[in-house]
């Protein structure tokens, strides 16, 4: 489940979604076969692999900070070059392909990871800590400043100890073109019902309201935790994806049941569109609008039609519940549990959670913004100034559906499962007791 | 055969006379160790590539384990697992469809259609040569470009096929079109495949055999379904045991897709989905493996068990 990171990955699948996606499936492919039958024996042979090749490194002076990066396209991995040269200490890259290097997480962490290594914030995060496979690192954060309570929160275990610093983030939101809605006197939405009416007049005028894609699976997760915040609120949302509430309850139902009622003013056929084609959609003024995280902005060249890009928070839906709660997944590092230089891994921790590495790392991409408060926004465009603020504001902020649960529920329940909801929204009944009974054989160990 | 006359006799006897009659072959020291390894070597890449893995698998698919932490962690749930399978995860039985459905498909038109290929290629008709290269070239072709070139067709928005038909189909994402658009796609590639091995059977058909037959006053159906294809018994085997393989280990195109949802599950599919990744399920995915391995072995055994017999009446 990849989320586009970079401009040059957004390039990379200008061409036909299926060939960017095809070096990563075939990989895929490779360990699919020989996983089938060889679960234990693979997973292994890999850590042994792992651990193979880091002993060439080690002989090196103790100034020497190793760094696992999974930002494996051309122009992040130059920023990230840039932004680790700047840190003044010796930093030894080992660049993974992006969905490898998620996919190989577990036998990463536990062959001979790098000292310091890029990951996520939240469940994803919380999950390898709580195996003891990540470095308590709450002694970096004394030092951090520009972060917030909301960052300390995302980067904290279950055991209240800081492991994660964050590097950059980026909001979900309605996206929607200013010309187009200046043009034809559309205003955002405010509540669930101005959503609705504002849809109608959409068709009305020819437009497809709402642009919706979820070939890759991951994509309807985001509205569907839209609706959740906006209906149940942040704590639902949290003990949801923990597991701690069921999925049959009237309040998950209501969520589906709300989303049914949308759906009229979705794209249509939505299973068999990418991301990229709906963005499309947006960008040649086909759709009002789109639900989807900030880098939606690959998608729009650079300059005025970029420039043209704005957004607004998903309208309220229960005025009890109101729309504090967003979500903007947070990206950053983390260190190993046993880091082979312990004292230069927190220094380079420490840099990297300052603005100074974060301005150089936001060169890369200008559809994130850095997490610090003192990261520099004045080279920002107006997107991202807009971003700030939004993320500023927020009452309380979520990761993402597979960012906020387990990846095992998420991948193998919840994605099929939302699928299945859009090709027959009719049975939420059914679908909800199953994801229910689904969930209690995932989230009982 | 004709050619064993002409063997010159006297080597033959000097073999002959340097081991008495009746004593054993002399197996030397280095013999012994290049014999030994011969044996040893397969049977240890055999029993450490596909026995154990697969043993493992089976053993693990009574047990909970996200792949994390030493075997100490592994829970054991007895058949949890394949109860799990079979009334908790809704995934399953359509895969289970999908795969035979693949199976018959593939069987009843990629297969028959390679090999009718490779009967009109067989007559040397002008231009054999590129048109083998052409309907074999999708069974070189890279997973990547097999992808590319569908999507380029199938595409909903942008595809050729809608913009042809002037339709709207969404080929890819409806759930009750695009497992068909996808054998398309598989069969595309499997009668190539097909083809070639029946070809390279074909050529070594005895033509005299098919003269005589033509002597006999055969038609060229009836010489095709009375001598050659009897004559071919070994091939046909071949090419029904590749198909069924083919069928049950589909995979590659589906996964290019949509990693295997929406209407495309296959069991291959699942079990990769649930055992790669972050926190896998790793006894789920194997007990989903075991039962491939199940499947697997029926159609293994009724095949052994024809050919077995097919050899003991000979």
């Amino acid at each position: 489940m990849s989320r586009p990171r970079s401009e040059s990955e957004y390039l990379a699948r200008l061409l036909p979604p299926s060939v960017a996606a095809t070096g990563i499936s075939r990989r895929g492919f490779l360990k699919g076969t020989l996983g089938a039958g060889a679960a234990v024996s693979l997973s292994s042979l890999l850590a042994a692999c792992g651990g193979g090749d880091d002993g060439g490194g080690g002989g090196s002076t103790s100034q020497e900070v190793t760094f696992g990066s999974n930002q494996s396209d051309a122009v992040p991995k130059k920023a990230y070059a840039d932004m680790l040269a700047a840190s003044g200490l010796t930093v030894k890259v080992n660049t993974v392909d992006h969905e490898n290097f998620q996919e190989n997480i577990n036998n990463y962490l536990q062959g001979n990871p790098d000292d310091v290594f890029t990951w996520f914030a939240g469940y994803r995060m919380r999950f390898f800590a709580s195996q003891g496979l990540a470095g308590d690192i709450s002694d970096v954060w004394g030092g951090l400043g520009g972060m917030n309570d909301a960052l300390k929160q995302a980067s904290t275990g279950d055991d209240g100890k800081q492991y994660f610093v964050p590097l950059t983030t980026y909001p979900w939101a309605l996206f929607y073109r200013k010309s187009l809605w200046s043009e034809r006197g559309y205003e955002p939405p405010k509540t669930l019902d101005e959503l609705v009416t504002l849809s109608k007049q959409m068709q009305k005028d020819g437009l497809t309201p709402i642009a919706f894609a979820d070939k890759d699976g991951w994509p309807a997760m985001g509205t569907f935790d839209q609706l959740n915040l906006r209906i149940n609120g942040y704590q639902f949302h949290v003990d949801l994806m923990a597991g701690k509430k069921a999925w049959d309850s009237p309040e998950v139902k209501k969520v589906f049941d709300t989303w049914k009622g949308l759906l009229p003013y979705h794209q249509e056929d939505a299973l068999g569109r990418e991301w990229q084609e709906a963005a499309q959609s947006l960008l040649k003024k086909e759709s009002g609008m789109y639900l989807l995280g900030m880098f939606v902005g690959q998608q729009f060249p650079k300059g005025k039609d970029q420039d043209d890009l704005d957004f607004f928070a998903f309208p309220e839906i229960d005025p009890a519940i109101g729309t504090g709660a967003i979500e903007a997944p947070i990206d950053g590092f983390m260190m190993a549990a046993k880091p082979k230089n312990e004292e230069g891994s927190k220094a380079l921790l420490k840099y990297l959670g300052t603005a100074k590495a974060e301005d150089i790392a936001l060169k890369a991409d200008p559809t994130v913004i850095g997490a610090s408060s003192e990261a520099d926004s004045s080279s920002y465009t107006a997107l991202q100034k807009k971003a700030v603020e939004f993320i500023g504001s927020a009452e309380s902020i979520a990761q993402f559906l597979d960012r906020d649960t387990r990846p095992d529920f998420a991948s193998t329940v919840m994605l099929p499962g939302i699928q299945t909801f859009l090709k027959n929204p009719d049975d939420i009944d059914g679908l909800t007791k199953s994801l229910e009974s689904q969930k209690k054989s995932i989230f009982t160990s | 055969m004709s050619d064993l006359p002409t063997i010159p006799a006297a080597p033959a006897e000097a073999a002959v006379t340097r081991r008495r009659p009746g004593s054993r072959v002399r197996v030397t020291g280095t013999d012994r160790i290049w014999l030994a390894l011969m044996v040893i070597v397969p049977t240890v890449l055999v029993v450490g590539w596909v026995w154990l893995p697969a043993i493992a698998s089976v053993v693990l698919s009574f047990a909970r384990w996200t792949g994390v932490g030493g075997l100490d962690t592994i829970q054991w749930i007895g058949t949890e697992n394949y109860k799990n399978v079979f009334t908790n995860y809704p995934p399953f039985y359509p895969a289970l469809r999908h795969n035979l459905v693949w199976l018959v498909f593939l069987f009843v038109l990629p297969t028959l259609f390679g090999i009718f290929l490779a009967v009109l290629l067989d007559r040397e008709l002008r231009g054999t040569r590129f048109y083998q290269t052409a309907f074999f070239l999708p069974v070189v072709l890279s997973l990547a470009l097999i992808g590319f070139i569908w999507q380029l067709i199938y595409s909903r928005d942008q595809g050729l096929l809608n913009a042809v038909l002037h339709t709207q189909i969404d080929w890819y994402g409806d759930a009750k079109v695009n497992l068909w658009a996808v054998l398309v796609a598989a069969g595309w590639k499997h009668a190539g495949y097909i083809m070639l091995l029946y070809l390279a059977g074909l050529k070594g058909v005895d033509p005299s055999l098919r003269e005589a037959a033509a002597v006999d006053g055969a038609s060229q159906v009836r010489t095709f379904f009375s001598v050659v294809l009897p004559v071919m018994r070994p091939i046909n085997i071949i090419v029904l045991v590749v198909t069924v393989i083919e069928a049950l280990r589909a995979f590659d195109i589906v996964w290019v897709i949509n990693k295997g949802t929406n209407g495309l599950e296959l069991i291959g599919t699942l079990v990769t989905s649930n055992v790669i990744g972050e926190a896998s399920r790793i006894g789920f995915g194997s007990a989903l493996a075991t039962i491939m391995l199940l499947i697997s072995l029926v159609f293994i055994t009724i095949f052994l068990a024809t050919v077995m017999r097919g050899e003991g009446q000979r």
